[in-house]
C-alpha cells in the first residue's frame, strides 16, 4: 500500500519517458491519474488507519517495529563492516500520526500541483516526468522508517526541484535554482555524517546488526555504550543534534537560513511554489519531529528556549518583511516563513497541545499556502505581473477570485472558523502553558497582528477601492464619454474558470471545515503526539545523561 | 664480484620461475594480446580502426576468464618476492581489464582520434600495455618491480596523451607529461634508494621487518617517506604533485583522458596502499612507530589540500575536460581519506569508491566525446542548449555528475558513504577531514551543475533546435552506463561485498 503510494509517480514518470513528447495532453493525463490514484491510495490509507496506535518509539522488548502501522520491511543491503560487525539497512515503511497526516497533505498538494502544471507549455514531457520523480520523493520521505532510506527520498527531491525551478522559472530562475540547491545540499550533507555517526551507535534490539531503524533509533537503550554517539557523549549528541536542525531548519526555512525561499518562490512556477510551499517546508519541521527530537530528547529540552526564540523571530520577521514587499508572491513567500514560526514554536512548547498545534498547523499551512500561491498564479496569468500596487478594485470584476482570495487571507491570518486559527491557537496555549517559551510568546502574540497588518493592506490595495487602469485592462471611453472596460486576452471572462476553480474550491472547503471541525485531522495525530511528548518528557530525557 | 650460477642453481632458479608463472597468467595473456594487436596492425589493410577496437575488446574481456580462475588460488609472492597473488591484486586486475575495456569503447566513438591520417595503429596495443602496467602496479611488492610497472605505465601514457599529432595541445600535454613524469620518476627512485640504503631489501615485507627490528634514521626516513609520497602523489593526481593534471586532460585525445583519471590514478592508489601497508611498520603490529603517523600526517595534508584545490579551482575552468581534472584531483583527496583510517573498513571503502568512479568518470567522459563528436567543441558555453538537442546524452551526463558529487541515488553516493563510515568509524579522530570532504563536496555541486545548467537551464545560441541524432551504440552504452550508475546506487550490496573480501593484502593487517 504504501510503497504504490509512493512509487505510483516515478512509474507515471516511466510511461511519460515512453510517451512521445508531442502527445502532451495524454502526459498531462497520465500525470493526473497518478495522481488521482495516489489520492484514493491515501484516502484509503486514511481509512484504515487506526488513530489509537501511537507509533514513534518501539516499546523495549515488544515489536521491533512498534505500533507503526502499515508496514513494509524487507532487508535491502546488509554489509559486514570489519570490526563493526554487520550493518543493515531496510526498506522500512511505516506510517503513524506524524506521517499519515503528511501523506494524505502530500496527496492532496500533488493533485493539485499537476492540475495547476495544465498551463505549462514548454518541455511539457520533461516537466511532467521531473514532478513525478519529485512527488514520489516527498511521499517517500514522509514514509520512511529507515533513515539511509529516508536519507535517499529527502536528496532525490533536491534535482528535480532545481530543474523545476531553473527550468520553468521566472527571469532570475538560474540564481534561485542553484541557490536553493546549494542551500538544503548544504543541510543535508551534515545530516549524512550524522546518519552515519547514528548507524554506528544503534544496534537492532533483535538481531543486534548496526542499523538505520528511526525506530531504533528513537530508544536510547538500543544506544551502545561507549559509541560516538552514545550515552555519555554529551559534546557530540549536542553536535548532532545541531547539525541535525540546521539541516531541517534550511528547509522549514528558519531565520537566518531563510534567503533561499522568496528567491525560489518568486522565479518557481506555480505549480511549483504551491509544491514548495505546501509540502516541502513540512519537510523541515517533519524532519524534527521525527528524527532530530526524539533521537536526541535531552538536548532537545535544552534547546526549547533557543527553538523558542528561533520560532518568534521567523514569526515577527517573516511579517515584517512580507509588509514590505510589493510583489505579491513575496509577500505570500515571506507570510510563509511567519507561519512556519509558529510551528516551530509549537514545537518548543514541547507539550501536547503545542506539538499538537505546530502538527496540525503544518497541515493546514499546507492548503492555506497551496492556496494563497495559487491565487497568486491566477493573477500572475493574467495581468503578467504581482506587483501590489498595480492592481486596484479587483473585486468589482472578479467577485468569485475575491471572494476566495478573502477565505484564503483571512484563514493565513488566522480568523475563528477557519483552520488556519485552530492550529495558532493551539501553538499558543501550548507556548503559554510552558514556562520556558511563555515569554516568547508574549511576544510572537505581535506576529498575529503584524500578520493581519500585510494581509488585510495587500486585501485593501488590491481588491477594494479605486479600480486601476493596469496590465489588466484599459478604460476607453467611447463617443457618448461612457467609460468601458478593454480587458486584454481575456475577452471579458476574466474571473476564475473551471480548472481553477477546481483547484481552489477543495482547499477552500477543507479549509472552512477543518475550522470548524477539526477532528477528522486532529482525531489522527493526538495519540502520536501525546506519545511524543513522553518520549520527549523532561524525565525521559534526564534518565539519559 | 659476479660469479656464475652453478647448474643446479640455474634449475633452482628456472623451476622458481615456472612455478610463478602459474600464478601469471593474467599477465601472460594480456602480454601476449599486446603482441597480437601489433602484428594484426601490421597484417591488416584498409580502415581497420573498428577491427583493432574489437579485438582489443574481446581479447581484454578474454582475460576477465584467467583473472577468475585465480579466485582459487592461495595468497603467495611468487618470482622471488617480486610479485604477489592477494585479493587485493585480483580486484585491482578485474579493475584495470574493465577501465581498459572502457577506454576502448569510448576511443571508438572519438572522431577526432579515428580521423588521423595516421591511423590508430598501436593504440590499441598500447592502452593493452598500460593495463598489464597497472595490474602489475597494484599486484608488485618489491621496489624495483613497482619502479618498473610505474615506469610501464608512465611510456604507454605518455605516448597515448601525444596521439594527436596534429593537435598542438596533444603535443604540448604530451611533453608535460614526460618532464613532471621524469621528474617524480626520479624523486621515487631516489626514495625507494634511501629506503634500500636503510634496510638493504627490496622487498617490501621484508623492509618492514628490517625497519620493526633494527630501526633507522628518522631524519632519512622522513626523506625517502616524502621522496616516494611525491613521486605516488604524482600517479594520484593528488595537491601539490597535480601541476601537470590539467593541462594533460585538457589536451590529450578524451578517452586518454578517462583512462588516466581513472586507470592510471587507481593504480597509484593501489600501489601506495600496498607501500603504506605493507612496507610502514603500524602499531597494529606490535611497533612504538611514529613512521605510519608520518605517513599519516602527509596523507592527511594531501588529502585535505586535494579536497580544497581541487574543488575550489574547478569553479573557474570553462572548459568540461579541464573542469574533470581538477574534480579528478579532488577526487584523489577523497580516496585518499580512505586509506588514512589504516583499516579493512577503510580499504573496502576505497575499492568501492573506486568501481563508482569508474563507472560515472568514464561514463561522463563518454557523453562528453559523443557530444564534442557533434559539436566539435568541449567549451561549457558549447553546451548551451544541448539537453534538449541530445535529451539521453543530457540525462545521462547529470546522472553522472550528481554521481560525482555523491549524491543519491547513485554509485557515487555509495562511495562517499563508505569513505565517510570508515572516517567515522575511527570516532572523533579524523572528524575534521569528514568535515572538509562535506563541505567540499557541497562546493562541488556548484560546478558541477554549470554543465547542466548550460544544457538545460539555457537555449542554444543558433536557433536550431533539431535533436542531434548520436547513434545506436553510443545510445546503448550511455544508457547502460547511466542505469548502472543508478543500480548500484540503490543496490550496492554485491560490491561491497567483494571489495570488502578484496580487502585482504599479503603481508598486511588489515582489520
Amino acid at each position: 500500500m504504501l510503497s504504490l503510494i509512493v512509487f505510483l509517480p516515478i512509474i507515471a514518470g516511466l510511461v511519460i519517458l515512453a510517451v512521445p513528447a508531442s502527445q502532451k495532453q495524454v502526459i498531462r493525463i497520465v500525470s493526473l491519474l497518478a495522481a488521482v490514484a495516489q489520492g484514493v491510495i491515501a484516502v484509503l490509507i486514511w481509512r484504515q488507519y487506526d488513530p489509537t496506535m501511537a507509533g514513534i518509539i518501539a516499546a523495549p522488548g515488544g515489536s521491533p517495529v512498534g505500533s507503526f502501522q502499515m508496514i513494509e520491511r524487507i532487508p535491502w543491503i546488509s554489509l559486514n563492516l570489519g570490526s563493526f560487525g554487520p550493518l543493515t539497512i531496510e526498506y522500512f515503511l511505516g506510517v503513524d500520526g506524524l506521517s499519515i497526516t503528511m501523506v494524505i497533505l502530500t496527496a492532496l498538494i500533488s493533485i493539485i500541483g499537476v492540475l495547476s502544471s495544465w498551463t505549462i507549455q514548454k518541455q511539457v514531457k520533461g516537466y511532467f516526468i521531473l514532478y513525478n520523480l519529485l512527488a514520489t520523493a516527498m511521499m517517500g520521505c514522509f514514509v520512511a522508517l529507515d533513515f539511509f532510506l529516508f536519507y535517499v527520498f529527502w536528496e532525490i527531491m533536491l534535482l528535480p526541484m532545481y530543474f523545476l525551478i531553473g527550468i520553468w522559472g521566472g527571469p532570475n530562475r538560474e540564481y534561485a535554482a542553484i541557490k536553493f540547491f546549494l542551500y538544503t545540499l548544504f543541510g543535508s550533507v551534515f545530516m549524512l555524517l550524522v546518519m552515519i555517526g547514528l548507524f554506528f551507535s544503534v544496534v537492532d534490539p533483535v538481531t543486534q546488526h548496526h542499523t538505520f531503524s528511526l525506530v531504533a533509533m528513537a530508544s536510547q537503550e538500543n544506544y551502545v555504550a561507549g559509541s560516538i554517539l552514545g550515552p555519555g557523549s554529551v559534546m557530540w549528541r549536542y553536535v548532532a543534534f545541531i547539525v541535525l536542525f540546521v539541516g531541517f531548519a534550511i528547509k522549514v526555512p528558519m531565520f537566518p537560513f531563510h534567503t533561499w525561499l522568496p528567491d525560489a518562490h518568486v522565479e518557481a512556477p506555480t505549480p511549483i511554489s504551491v509544491i514548495l510551499a505546501g509540502v516541502l517546508l513540512k519537510l523541515g519541521t517533519y524532519g524534527m519531529m521525527r528524527i532530530n527530537f526524539p533521537l536526541f530528547p535531552e538536548v532537545y529540552q535544552a534547546g526549547l528556549y533557543v527553538i523558542g526564540v528561533f520560532g518568534a523571530i521567523n514569526i515577527i520577521y517573516g511579517a515584517f518583511c512580507a509588509l514590505a514587499q510589493q510583489d505579491l508572491k513575496k509577500m505570500v513567500a515571506y507570510s510563509s516563513i511567519s507561519h512556519m514560526g509558529y510551528v516551530l514554536l509549537g514545537l518548543a512548547a514541547g507539550n501536547s497541545e503545542g506539538m499538537l498545534g505546530a502538527l496540525y498547523q503544518m497541515f493546514n499551512h499546507g492548503t492555506i499556502t497551496a492556496m494563497l500561491f495559487l491565487l497568486v498564479g491566477v493573477i500572475y496569468d493574467r495581468a503578467h505581473s504581482r506587483a501590489i500596487d498595480k492592481f486596484g478594485g479587483l473585486a468589482s470584476y472578479m467577485p468569485v477570485y475575491a471572494g476566495i482570495v478573502a477565505v484564503a487571507w483571512f484563514a493565513s491570518l488566522g480568523l475563528p472558523g477557519l483552520s488556519g486559527f485552530i492550529s495558532e491557537a493551539f501553538v499558543f496555549v501550548g507556548a503559554f502553558t510552558s514556562p520556558t517559551t511563555r515569554p516568547i510568546a508574549m511576544v510572537s502574540v505581535l506576529g498575529i497582528v503584524f500578520g493581519a497588518a500585510y494581509l488585510l493592506w495587500s486585501l485593501q490595495r488590491m481588491f477594494l477601492g479605486k479600480r486601476k487602469p493596469d496590465a489588466l485592462y484599459e478604460l476607453e471611453t467611447d463617443a457618448h464619454g461612457h467609460e468601458h472596460i478593454h480587458f486584454h486576452d481575456w475577452n471579458g471572462k476574466i474571473d476564475l474558470d473551471a480548472r481553477e476553480l477546481t483547484m481552489l474550491v477543495p482547499l477552500v472547503v477543507i479549509t472552512i471545515a477543518l475550522g470548524i471541525y477539526p477532528m477528522p485531522v486532529m482525531g489522527m495525530l493526538t495519540a502520536s503526539i501525546n506519545k511524543l511528548v513522553t518520549v520527549l518528557a523532561p524525565v525521559a530525557a534526564a534518565a539519559i545523561q | 664480484m659476479f660469479e656464475m650460477p652453478s647448474g643446479a642453481e640455474i634449475q633452482s632458479i628456472i623451476s622458481t620461475l615456472r612455478a610463478g608463472a602459474g600464478y601469471f597468467i593474467p599477465e601472460i595473456y594480456l602480454s601476449a594480446l599486446f603482441m597480437v594487436l601489433i602484428i594484426l596492425d601490421l597484417v591488416l589493410r584498409g580502415r581497420k580502426n573498428r577491427i583493432l577496437a574489437s579485438a582489443t575488446i574481446i581479447g581484454l574481456l578474454g582475460s576477465l576468464y584467467f583473472i577468475f580462475q585465480q579466485h582459487g588460488l592461495p595468497d603467495t609472492e611468487i618470482f622471488f618476492g617480486m610479485y604477489a597473488l592477494d585479493r587485493f591484486g585480483i580486484f585491482f586486475k578485474y579493475f584495470f581489464v574493465l577501465t581498459g575495456v572502457l577506454a576502448v569503447v569510448i576511443s571508438i566513438e572519438d572522431e577526432q582520434l579515428n580521423g588521423q591520417d595516421a591511423g590508430v595503429g598501436e593504440y590499441y596495443a598500447l592502452v593493452v600495455a598500460m593495463v598489464i602496467g597497472m595490474m602489475m602496479m597494484a599486484s608488485s611488492t618489491d621496489l624495483l618491480m613497482m619502479f618498473l610497472a610505474m615506469e610501464l605505465v608512465g611510456l604507454s601514457a605518455y605516448v597515448l596523451t601525444g596521439y594527436l599529432k596534429n593537435d598542438k595541445r596533444s603535443s604540448e600535454a604530451a611533453l608535460k607529461y614526460l618532464v613532471y613524469g621524469a621528474v617524480s620518476s626520479g624523486m621515487l627512485l631516489y626514495g625507494f634508494s634511501l629506503i634500500y640504503g636503510l634496510t638493504a631489501q627490496t622487498n617490501i615485507t621484508k623492509i618492514s621487518m628490517e625497519l620493526i627490528q633494527h630501526g633507522y634514521d628518522p631524519l632519512v626516513m622522513i626523506l625517502a617517506t616524502l621522496l616516494v609520497m611525491a613521486g605516488l602523489g604524482y600517479k594520484m593526481g593528488a595537491v601539490p604533485f597535480h601541476f601537470w593534471s590539467p593541462d594533460v586532460y585538457e589536451g590529450a585525445p578524451t578517452p586518454i583522458t578517462a583512462y588516466l583519471s581513472t586507470g592510471s590514478k587507481a593504480a597509484g592508489f593501489a600501489l601506495l596502499m600496498r607501500i603504506f601497508f605493507v612496507a610502514v611498520p603500524h602499531v597494529s603490529e606490535g611497533v612504538e612507530d611514529m613512521l605510519s603517523i608520518d605517513w599519516l600526517t602527509i596523507m592527511m595534508i594531501i588529502a585535505a589540500a586535494s579536497m580544497i584545490y581541487g574543488n575550489v579551482v574547478a569553479i573557474w575552468q570553462k572548459n568540461v575536460k579541464r573542469l574533470l581534472a581538477y574534480s579528478s584531483i579532488a577526487h584523489a583527496g577523497y580516496l585518499l581519506l580512505g586509506i588514512i583510517t589504516m583499516d579493512k573498513i577503510g580499504t573496502q571503502a576505497v575499492l568501492v569508491y573506486l568501481s563508482g568512479y569508474l563507472l560515472m568518470n568514464i561514463g561522463a567522459f563518454y557523453v562528453i566525446v559523443t557530444i564534442s563528436n557533434k559539436t566539435g567543441s568541449e567549451n561549457l558555453d558549447d553546451y548551451k542548449g544541448l539537453g534538449k538537442k541530445m535529451p539521453l546524452a543530457g540525462a545521462a551526463l547529470t546522472v553522472f555528475l550528481i554521481s560525482l558529487v555523491g549524491l543519491p541515488p547513485t554509485f557515487g553516493f555509495v562511495g562517499k558513504l563508505m569513505i565517510f563510515s570508515a572516517l567515522i568509524a575511527k570516532g572523533d579522530l579524523f572528524m575534521w577531514l569528514a568535515l572538509i570532504g562535506i563541505l567540499t563536496s557541497v562546493i562541488s555541486l556548484y560546478y558541477y551543475m554549470f554543465i547542466p545548467l548550460n544544457m538545460f537551464l539555457r537555449e542554444a545560441d543558433k536557433d536550431n533546435q533539431a535533436e542531434v541524432r548520436t547513434g545506436m551504440i553510443p545510445n546503448i552504452v550511455t544508457a547502460v552506463l547511466m542505469i548502472l550508475t543508478l543500480y548500484f546506487g540503490l543496490f550496492f550490496q554485491p560490491i561491497a561485498d567483494f571489495a570488502g573480501y578484496s580487502a585482504s593484502m599479503l603481508g598486511a593487517v588489515l582489520n
